[in-house]
This record gives C-alpha cells, structure tokens and sequence, in this order.
C-alpha cells in the first residue's frame, strides 16, 4: 500500500538501478540492489506487490483453500465422518479471510521497510525520456546506469460481441465480489478458467466452463487435463470443451451468454462472468521506445538469453518478458539479472530449470520436457508412471486420483521432465526440479531414503519401477 | 492357430457364431447397410458395415453362408455406396470419399447431424479391401466387387482430411469445418494413416505418420511397458484387419516391441488394474476385465456403500487413467482372443459362471456393470448389442481360428504399400525389421 503520507524521495546524482514495477521481481531487485550497496530506485504506479498479492496466488489459494475445505467436507461420511452441513458455504467470510491474509503478507514489503532497506521507492507512473533516463509523472527525473522493466501483465480483453456492456471480471476484479454468485460463466479453461471454476462451484455457485479448445489445460499431458476435466465434472462444474463464448446479452440483472460448439448453438445465463483467456504484458505508456527498447504488445519486451533489452543497460525479468508467467519465474529472472548486471554473472534464462503448478483438486505440476517436445527433438523417451492408487499415503488420505509420471531420456536414467497430478503435486513437483538442476538420475533419487507414508514416496516408487526394469534387462 | 481344448473350440465357436447373426438380422438387404446397434431405429454405423463386410467372408468359410448369398450383400453394398450422394449438402452420405457416420437405415442418407467421419470411413474401406481380397473369383459378379471396392478407395481424398495440417483431422462438419478432439497419442487410427499413405490417387502427405507418432507415449505402467492408450479397443480396431505381428515402424523398433506385442502388454494391463481394482467396483478381478469406450447406466450419480459414485453415459473409459465407473465391454475383451488366447477364454469361462444372464445367449451386450444395481449379479447391462462389438468378435476371433483376414489384407498390395510408406519393415513384409 501507499501510506496516506507518503511523499516520493527527490532524485540525486546517478542510479545504479532503477526498477519499474514493484511486483514479485522489481521488489526482489529492489532488495537485492540495495544489499549488495548500490543506490537503487523502485516505481510503482498501483500497489506494491503486483498481481500476485493483490489479484493472483494470494487471493485464489486462500479461496482455494476455502473451497476444498467444502469439498472435503462433502467427502466426509466416506472418511468416516458423519454427514457434515455444507448446504451453505459462507463466502463472504471466505472473501474476508483473503482481505485478512492480503494484509498479513503485504507486511513484508512496506513502503516504510523499503526505504529502511536503502531503496528510494517512487510511487507514480515512470517513463523512459531517453536510454539512461526517466522520468516518475512530472515531478521527478531520474539517471541510471543499469534499469529493470517488470511491470508485470494484465488480463487479456475477450473480443466478444456485447460482453463488454453486459460487465464481466477479470482475476483483477473477481476477488472483490462480496458473495460468491449464484451462477457463473468462466471464459476459458486455462490454469486460472479451471481455478476459480472449480472453486466457486465448491463454494455454491452453479458453474459453466467455456473452453474454445479439446482440452483444458492446453499443452498439459492429455492424461492431466482429461483427470480434471473428470474432477471438475464431478464436482459440478457444466463444462463445455470446443466451444466459442460468440455473444453476450443481459436481460434485466442477467447476463445471457450465446454459446457454439461446431455447429451447435445453446445459451446460458449467469449472474457473473469471469474471463481468464490469458495475460498480455505490461508494455506500453511507458516510453519503451525512447529507450530503444524493442518489444511487442503480445509477447512482451525482447529478451535475450542474459534477460537484457535491446538497450543493453536496461534489463527485463518477469511476466513482461516471459511466456510462462508465474510469480517464482519474476523471483528468479530477477535474482538473474542481479547476477548478470552487478555481480558479472553469465546465468542464462534457457538453463532454468522451470517448474510450475496448477491448483485445481488435484494439482496439476510439471517440470522440464513434455514427452512430445522430446520427441520432437529426436530423444527417445520412456515414461515410468506410477498411480496414485498405488501409494499408501495418498490411499490413506483419499487422495487417489491422478499420477507421477518421470519421462527418462531412454536407456539412460536421466530426468527430461515429469508430470505429477496429485492432491499436493506443487510440493511434490519440487524433489524433481531440484533433480533435474541438479543432474541427479532416477537411479540415484532410488537411494534417497523417503518417509513413509507420504505422498512422495510415488516418486521413490518410480525409481524402483526403474530398478526393478533395469534387473530384468540385465537378467535376459 | 494355438492349442485350445475342443470344449473351450466349442465355446468360441458358439460366441462367433452369435455375433455373426447380428449382421444376418440387423441388415438392410436392399442397401447393405447395418443398424448400429439392435435397438428399434437405430441408424446404420459406416464402421459397422466395414465390419459387416469382413464377417462374409468369415461366414462363407465357416458355412453360414453362401458364397452366393455372400457375393450378392456384397454387391449390394459396394453399389449402394457407389450411387450414394456425395457431396457438401447437409443429407449428402458422404464426401470427398468419406461418409458420415451414421446414415439412415433405408434411404442412406446422413442423420443426427453427424459428423463426416475420418476413422469409421477408414473401417468402412477396410471391410472393401477385405471383401475384395476374398472374392477372387472369375466371376462377374466377383470381379464387379473387386472394381467398385478399387474405385471406392481410390476416390477417397486423404490429402484433403489433413484440412492444411500434417497429422489427419479428425472429422469434418459442412457448417463448421474440420472437427479437433484433441486426441493425441496412439489411437485406433494406424489403419487410417496406413490407408492414407497408400492411397494412389490422394494420398497423405508422407510427414503425417510421423507427426502422430510424435505424440505416442511408451510407459512403464505395473512393470509392463507399452505404448498407452487407455480403452482397450483402441489396441484393436486397426488390428482386425492388419497383422502386426513381427513388422515395425520406426517407434517400434526403437522400443524393440511391435504393435501385436504392445496390444498383449495393454491386455496385461487391463488385468492388473482390474486385479488392484483401486475404486473397488464390483466383479473386477484379474478373470473379469475389460475397459473400453462404450455405453454405461449413466449420467447418474448414487450413494452406494457411503460413497458417492458417478456413472457415465457412453464415454471412451480407459486404464489406468480413468474415467471408470465399473462398467466392462466383454465384447471388446473376447476380441482380444486372438492377442492372448489363454487369459481370454479364462475371462470368458469366468464370464459364463459368473453371468449366466448375460452369456446365455452367446452374444455380448455393450457393456454391463455389476456395481449399478440392478436385477441380478451383473447389475445393469446396456440395452440391446452394439454391431461394433460383434464385427469385433467375429473378425477377431477368426483372426486366432485361422487368420483369415490377416491373410486376406497381407496379400493387399494398399496395406503392405501403406505400412511401407509408414516405415514399416520386417516379418511377414518381407525387409529387414
């Protein structure tokens, strides 16, 4: 937040960084800059935190959070437990609990503590007026030698005749509802479409899910994407796949949403329309040009492999250079360019190591080479899969749906991706990430001694699988 | 043929028998066509004809049928589709070579807004070849059916279904264009790309098959490795009619498996998941397996035992993935006769003891599911046959008897010049593997 008192530092002499956008890498930047001892400024039009805080993780894990509450409660008679009441959900408290958690956490990045750090924070909209300046609204001119862009990105704006006037939200405006609606129409089955749709109906709300793909989830493991569409179902969600949003009307309060798939037309009504189709960076207004830095209002800033613009000095890091949009690839894009720009590093985006996380019930994770992207660069690939009806814990836990697959380069025992859909697969992703980066083989994560009975174990199951085909090639 | 015991001979011989006077009784004799299912006014299947087309032969051998009689269904058949309308008009039987799915029974013409459909044109064709490859006769009549099944195939354009893609689309609609489901990995489609490939006049482009194959996912599931698919049928249909057993493609030899092994390894799967029975249905057992696509008691939801379970309607169920309500498709099991004939007649035996209701008469419903109440120990069973399920049964169970329509699409030079061009090599082809 901006204190009601606040009043921006006046600028002296020359910045070794000035960072515009306080998001997950600009604050990170911020810190570290300011750490390792150089003088450093941060802008921020809006509020300190980005998306993440204000409009993403935070707000839908705690509504998450909320929902599969619900749901396990729903659950409870086959874990034992009589009948629980789950008639009413009460999703205004829900609401109030992310309001509540918003504020815990914001506490770790004060304005105040900021400038405590050392870090001159500009509250106000930043400019570039030429390759090493810039200028905060009017009132201030500032002179780097190095800058960072990380001014996040925005929800993208369906194109959709009448959808406009009849209101819709966005995940920048979804949190903000009091209630949970009592119908809901979701654009879009990607990771935050399938999110919120399953969370909302969990939390009482009659949800429809249009995805103008085959599958949710589009460029996830086919077996991933047809477990949540089955998950989803069976919570109640309509879903729709292959199916276009062409046209939105409201009828007094109601919103009359025109539905095709092929050549099949239908209509639903909702109270609310959430669109989440896709984020598109945060480029422009922002003198990128004077600056002789090349961008494109799709893909973001141009990047090279070093995270630097096409103005050297001036460097790039998070959802408004990336394709992959999370909030650990902004950390870690900006811990590179805190290397590469102070500390003479020559760390390379193509060697991250990259996992991330869907976090619908169950999640869905993934690190590294899909199995066609191997393919598609001639390695050959085995997979060894282990079910999760197949591990004690998640048997124990009710937790049985979904699956660990490791895909190995074939013949070898080294890790080119994994997929886990699992109730906690964003935990149990981690163990092969750190694998993967680590140039660890499945022969040697086989000797790692796992607790039992975990969730994790599938993943020591895996290397046994390995083991066991292993002893039985050698055998013949 | 492998060694079974004359009653167990018997027993297979009672259920193909059965399966075959399905096309005897659901056929239209004016145009050949093939009712879907049995049920009143279904629509003709286009799979199901080609199955139709397949199982004549089958029939002449085993003297349930004429050669003559069979000649004459034939004929009847190929003329229909030869004097069908084809072309973009919403009625239209087919296009660009293809056919809608399902058409109906009398006037042939499309129904149910139904798609153009790439896969069931493909079985369609393959019933054809098949009928052209039996009837060899000096005959006018033979050789009548020799030149429409030629001509047939030849018109149909592959080239046109890759709608600008390499890998083949997946259906084709006149108001909307190519159909995408999105499937993606193995699928029963390697007799499509086969066909494709070797078709003289249109053929697919010779990046197609590569581009699909780019998708398969080999995984070692239960210790098994295989090439997943997860309903068994999909391990099959291409099955029916080429003889996989020995030849590779580029994958394969690269896993140093073929497909007739990866379709053992499916079946082994299906067993064992059947064993684990993680959702803990009813029946399931190592004897009693069998996880397809086809119709189930749903959509319904009941409270059974304090756990809510989900039943679908039709859906593609698979293993071990999922989805998986506790319904089986025997008949999709009794075609795996010819891949592993021991586990097979065990299922079968078991089947028999255990559902004498559902065996009595020889014929396989489409699915059954002992976990659905219902009146009896099989709990509820799909309202009437599926014509898919026993063209499968027919033609499979041939396929372990004497191998006649694998012998039968061996000889044709289509088959063999599409499985070349897909970079198959070895066995029964004839070049090193």
């Amino acid at each position: 937040m901006r204190p009601p008192d606040w009043r921006n530092p006046q600028p002296s002499g020359i910045y070794d960084l000035v960072i515009l956008g306080a998001g997950p890498a600009g604050l990170l930047a911020a810190r570290g800059a300011a750490t390792l001892g150089r003088k450093v400024a941060l802008i921020e039009r809006n509020l300190l935190g980005g998306n993440c805080l204000s409009t993403g993780c935070v707000p839908s894990k705690a509504l998450i959070r909320t929902s599969r509450l619900y749901a396990r409660m729903r659950e409870a008679e086959s874990l034992g437990v009589g009948q629980a009441d789950t008639e009413q959900a009460d999703a205004a408290a829900a609401m109030l609990r992310i309001r509540r958690l918003q504020a815990r956490l914001s506490r770790a990045d004060s304005a105040i503590q900021l400038r405590e750090r050392g870090v001159d924070l500009y509250f106000g909209t930043g400019a570039f007026i030429g390759p090493s300046r810039l200028k905060v609204d009017d009132e201030a001119v500032l002179t780097f030698r190095k800058a960072l862009v990380a001014t996040g990105a925005q929800p993208l704006r369906p194109q959709i005749p009448g959808l406009e006037e009849a209101g819709y939200r966005t995940n920048e405006t979804i949190f903000n509802l009091e209630a949970t609606p009592a119908r809901l129409l979701v654009i879009g089955g990607g990771p935050l479409g399938c999110e919120l749709a399953q969370a909302f109906c969990r939390l009482g709300s009659q949800v429809t899910i249009a995805q103008d793909e085959p599958m949710f989830l589009p460029g996830e493991e086919r077996d991933a994407a047809q477990i949540l569409a089955e998950s989803m179902a069976s919570d109640g969600v309509q879903t729709h796949l292959n199916t276009k949003v062409v046209g939105v009307r409201t009828e007094g309060k109601q919103k009359i949403v025109s539905l095709l798939s092929e050549d099949n037309k239908m209509t639903v009504q909702a109270d609310e329309i959430l669109a989440g189709i896709g984020r598109v960076p945060n480029v422009e207004g922002m003198g990128l040009e004077a600056a002789q830095v090349k961008y494109d209002t799709a893909s973001g800033i141009r990047v090279n492999d070093f995270l630097q613009t096409t103005n050297p000095r001036i460097y790039a890091a998070g959802d408004v250079c990336l394709e992959r949009k999370f909030t650990h690839m902004a950390d870690a894009t900006a811990r590179m360019v805190l290397h590469n720009a102070f500390l003479r590093g020559r760390y390379r985006l193509s060697a991250l190591t990259v996992p991330w996380c869907t976090y619908t019930d169950p999640e869905i994770a993934h690190v590294g080479l899909y199995v066609r992207e191997a393919r598609e660069q001639s390695i050959p690939v085995k997979t060894f899969t282990i079910l999760m009806h197949d591990v004690d814990r998640a048997v124990t836990d009710g937790d049985e749906a979904g699956f660990l697959k490791i895909h190995l380069r074939d013949g070898t025992d080294k890790i080119l991706g994994a997929t886990i859909v699992a109730r906690r697969a964003g935990e149990m992703i981690n163990e092969l990430s750190l694998a993967i980066t680590a140039g660890i083989g499945l022969r040697k994560l086989g000797r790692v001694v796992h607790a039992y009975p975990t969730q994790s174990l599938a993943i020591k199951m895996a290397a046994d699988a390995y083991h066991r085909h292993r002893l039985s090639k050698s055998g013949r | 043929m492998s060694q079974i015991s004359d009653a167990d001979e018997e027993l297979i011989a009672r259920f193909q028998r059965a399966a075959f006077a399905y096309f005897l009784e659901h056929v239209n004799p004016s145009n050949g066509l093939v009712a879907d299912t049995s049920r009143a006014n279904a629509p003709a299947s286009i799979a199901v004809v080609g199955f139709a087309l397949s199982c004549y032969p089958v029939a002449v051998m085993r003297g349930w049928m004429a050669r003559t009689q069979a000649v004459e269904r034939t004929l009847t058949t190929l003329r229909f589709f030869r004097q069908s309308e084809q072309s973009a008009a919403a009625e239209a039987t087919g296009y660009k070579g293809f056919y809608y799915h399902f058409l109906d029974m009398q006037s042939g013409r499309r129904v149910w807004d139904c798609e153009l459909s790439l896969i069931d044109s493909t079985f369609l064709l393959a019933g054809m070849l098949t009928a052209s490859m039996f009837f060899t006769d000096d005959d006018p009549r033979e050789r009548e059916i020799r030149k429409l099944a030629d001509a047939l195939y030849r018109r149909v354009d592959w080239r046109w279904a890759q709608g600008g893609a390499t890998t083949v689309r997946q259906g084709w609609k006149a108001d909307s264009g190519f159909l995408h489901y999105g499937w993606e990995g193995y699928s029963e489609a390697s007799l499509l790309y086969v066909l494709g490939l070797a078709s003289p006049t249109h053929p697919l482009s010779p990046k197609g098959y590569d581009a699909w194959t780019a998708t398969y996912q080999w995984e070692n599931i239960y210790d098994f490795e295989y090439l997943y698919a997860g309903p068994l049928f999909i391990h099959q249909y291409s099955h029916a009619w080429i003889d996989f057993d020995g030849i590779r493609d580029k994958f394969m030899r690269e896993k140093h498996s073929d497909y007739f092994q990866n379709t053992c390894r499916a079946i082994q799967i299906q067993r064992e998941y059947a064993r684990r029975n993680p959702n803990e249905f009813r029946g399931y057992t190592a004897d009693c397996w069998g996880i397809s696509a086809n119709e189930g008691p749903g959509p319904k939801r009941e409270v059974l035992d304090s756990v809510e379970r989900r039943f679908f309607g039709y859906v593609a169920r698979g293993v071990p993935f999922g989805p998986d309500d506790g319904t089986l498709a025997p008949g999709v099991m009794l075609g795996s006769i010819a891949f592993a004939p021991d586990i097979v007649l065990s299922t079968l035996r078991v089947l028999c003891e255990r559902y004498p209701q559902l065996t009595q008469q020889a014929r396989l419903p489409g699915g059954f599911n002992p976990t659905f109440p219902d009146n009896g120990p099989q709990g509820w069973v799909a309202d009437g046959f599926y014509g898919l399920d026993q063209g499968l049964i027919v033609v499979m169970i041939e396929n372990f008897r004497s191998r006649l329509i694998w012998q039968l699409l061996r000889r044709c030079r289509y088959i063999a010049q599409g499985l070349r061009r897909a970079g198959f090599r070895g066995g029964w082809l004839g070049q090193r593997a």
